[in-house]
């Protein structure tokens, strides 16, 4: 019995690191331009799918050229992904959100061009790729240790460690650093920012740089954790990320880490007990439950302002 | 005559379809106090929001007319560079400080596009000689500061940006009177030591005494203009701004 919650509460921690890597990502950018990001779930598909094409080349699959071991392929894809997904994040801030920003519409219409945006990517790479499905190679020679009847493996490990690593490195960013201040400071007045001598533009495009590469480190992981890739697998995972996000306080990169893994423990929790499809059912119900009692998150607090 | 630190010329602006600048002209000369006084509506803010250029959609829009910075146009300046290329710092009204900050990180916000990281600590110093209130409540959250505080936090943070020239939109507004002859002991200050001052306050009487010269405003143009003292004994400025 305590092996089984031991054995799911890891299950829940791998497979809440992938909602919680994408929910810092909607916090992020909804924290910094109040705008949800509807395409963020998208871009986790298109990190995956660039992990795959860089590590596939890599490992000497393409070209005519000897192929490198597995491990450095692995530490070379990492940086490749996380840089080319966020050129992605950037790319979308630029074309479709910044022009909209620029003449001063109302959230709505951005909210609905980021959908736009997510469909986009997802159809055009449906169209691009085909709609057969890509295996993801395997990078990490795979090592499982057994206690008693708890199994750990070396990815499951690599995954929890990454996803902590990763907020703590984002929340001394945001805490400690002038670039990071002055996100929290777009955050609260963004009227104020260039009065200050920042260039609101730079912190945007900074905000949605970190955004994309949480993504795309999470679409490596999740690849490598279950290697078969379709264009459509950022949407539900993106909506559930996000939904993560309200749930724990979005605007709070606590909120947002903390939601991601409420919903990998409540989903896998409801899986070890009941039939799997009743997954997403009693998931949504839980969150539903911890919305109705807290509606602006866990860590959300309404926000006042002092005039 | 030099040419003038700030000078506007002929200025027409537009919020939307509506045109709130009806060719406004004056001019700032290095070293000085100058005020804009005038009713609610006047123009005053937008006058200063036409010099800041806010990134829009909050810009007004400029339809004619120049704005010159020692001698140069600003109007395709960037706001950002206008502070931390130019030294033009706007305290705005309400003054818009970052709740969410504490004191200490909105004055250290403010060095962000600073070069001459050598001299911030110096700053830090010689604000918190300025304003000791802030010094005591340097970790707190500034939502928590009280109005009077947020106003010198919000000047604190114009100083910190290094700034030569001062605007400030409604300095008094929300002020206890002690508070706000404190303010401009101290605005007065930093004029002695060189800082050229840009004013719009409703506050008329004490704008006037303050100020080495006013403009007076009235739906968007320019209706008096001479020394503080000059506007004061002005009959009809009496009449309309300063209670007969």
């Amino acid at each position: 019995m305590f092996d089984t919650l031991l054995q799911n509460i890891l299950n829940a921690l791998q497979w809440g690191s992938f909602y919680a890597l994408i929910a810092l990502g909607y916090c992020l950018v909804y924290g910094v331009l109040l705008l949800i990001n509807f395409a963020h779930g998208d871009i986790f598909m298109v990190g995956a799918y660039i992990a795959f094409f860089v590590s596939t080349f890599l490992l000497g699959q393409y070209l005519d050229i000897p192929g490198l071991p597995s491990w450095l392929v692995l530490a070379l894809t990492v940086p490749a992904t996380m840089l080319l997904t966020s050129g992605v994040g950037v790319f979308l801030e630029r074309v479709a959100y910044r022009p909209l920003r620029r003449k001063g519409v109302n959230r709505l219409y951005v909210v609905i061009t980021a959908l736009m945006c997510g469909l986009i990517l997802e159809n055009g790479n449906l169209a691009l790729l085909g709609a057969s499905r890509k295996s993801f190679p395997e990078l990490l020679d795979k090592a499982i240790w057994t206690f008693g009847s708890v199994s750990v493996t070396n990815l499951k490990i690599l995954v929890i460690v990454s996803a902590f690593g990763v907020f703590w490195l984002l929340n001394t960013i945001v805490t400690k650093t002038k670039i990071g201040m002055a996100m929290r400071a777009l955050s609260w007045d963004r009227f104020a920012v260039p009065l200050m001598g920042i260039p609101p533009d730079t912190v945007i495009v900074f905000t949605f740089i970190l955004g994309s590469s949480m993504a795309a480190l999470a679409g490596i992981l999740f690849a490598m954790s279950y290697p078969v890739l379709d264009p459509y697998m950022g949407a539900s995972i993106g909506w559930k990320a996000f939904i993560a996000a309200v749930v724990g306080g979005i605007g709070d990169i606590r909120g947002a880490f903390v939601g991601g893994f409420i919903l990998g423990f409540v989903e896998i929790m409801v899986v070890a007990f009941f039939p799997s499809s009743y997954r997403d059912l009693f998931a949504f119900t839980i969150l539903l439950i911890i919305m109705t009692w807290k509606p602006t998150g866990l860590f959300g607090v309404a926000k006042t302002t002092k005039i | 005559m030099s040419t003038p630190l700030l000078s506007v010329e002929n200025l027409h602006v537009k919020y939307g379809n509506i045109e709130a600048l009806h060719g406004l002209s004056f001019t700032v000369h290095e070293g000085e106090i100058v005020t804009l006084i005038g009713a609610n509506g006047a123009g005053k803010t937008t006058t200063l929001h036409s010099i800041t250029r806010l990134p829009p959609p909050e810009a007004p829009r400029v339809t004619a007319g120049d704005i010159q910075l020692r001698g140069q146009s600003i109007l395709k300046t960037e706001p950002q560079d206008l502070v931390r290329n130019l030294g033009v710092a706007l305290v705005p009204e309400g003054r818009h400080i970052f709740g969410n900050l504490t004191v200490f990180e909105n004055l250290e916000l403010a060095t962000y596009s600073r070069k001459d990281t050598e001299n911030v600590a110096r700053d830090y110093e010689r604000i918190f000689s300025l304003f000791p209130r802030l010094a005591e409540r340097k970790k707190q959250r500034s939502e928590s500061l009280s109005g009077g505080e947020q106003q010198m936090l919000a000047v604190g943070r114009a100083l910190m940006s290094k700034c030569t020239f001062l605007l400030l939109d409604e300095p008094s507004m929300g002020l206890a009177p002690l508070l706000m002859y404190d303010m401009f002991r101290t605005l007065k200050t930093l004029n002695q030591e060189g800082m050229t001052i840009l004013l719009v306050e409703q506050n008329a009487r004490l704008a006037l005494q303050f100020a080495h010269r006013g403009y007076v405003m009235d739906t968007g143009q320019i209706v008096a203009q001479g020394s503080g003292v000059e506007l004061m004994e002005n009959p009809e400025v009496k009449k309309a701004y300063l209670g007969g």
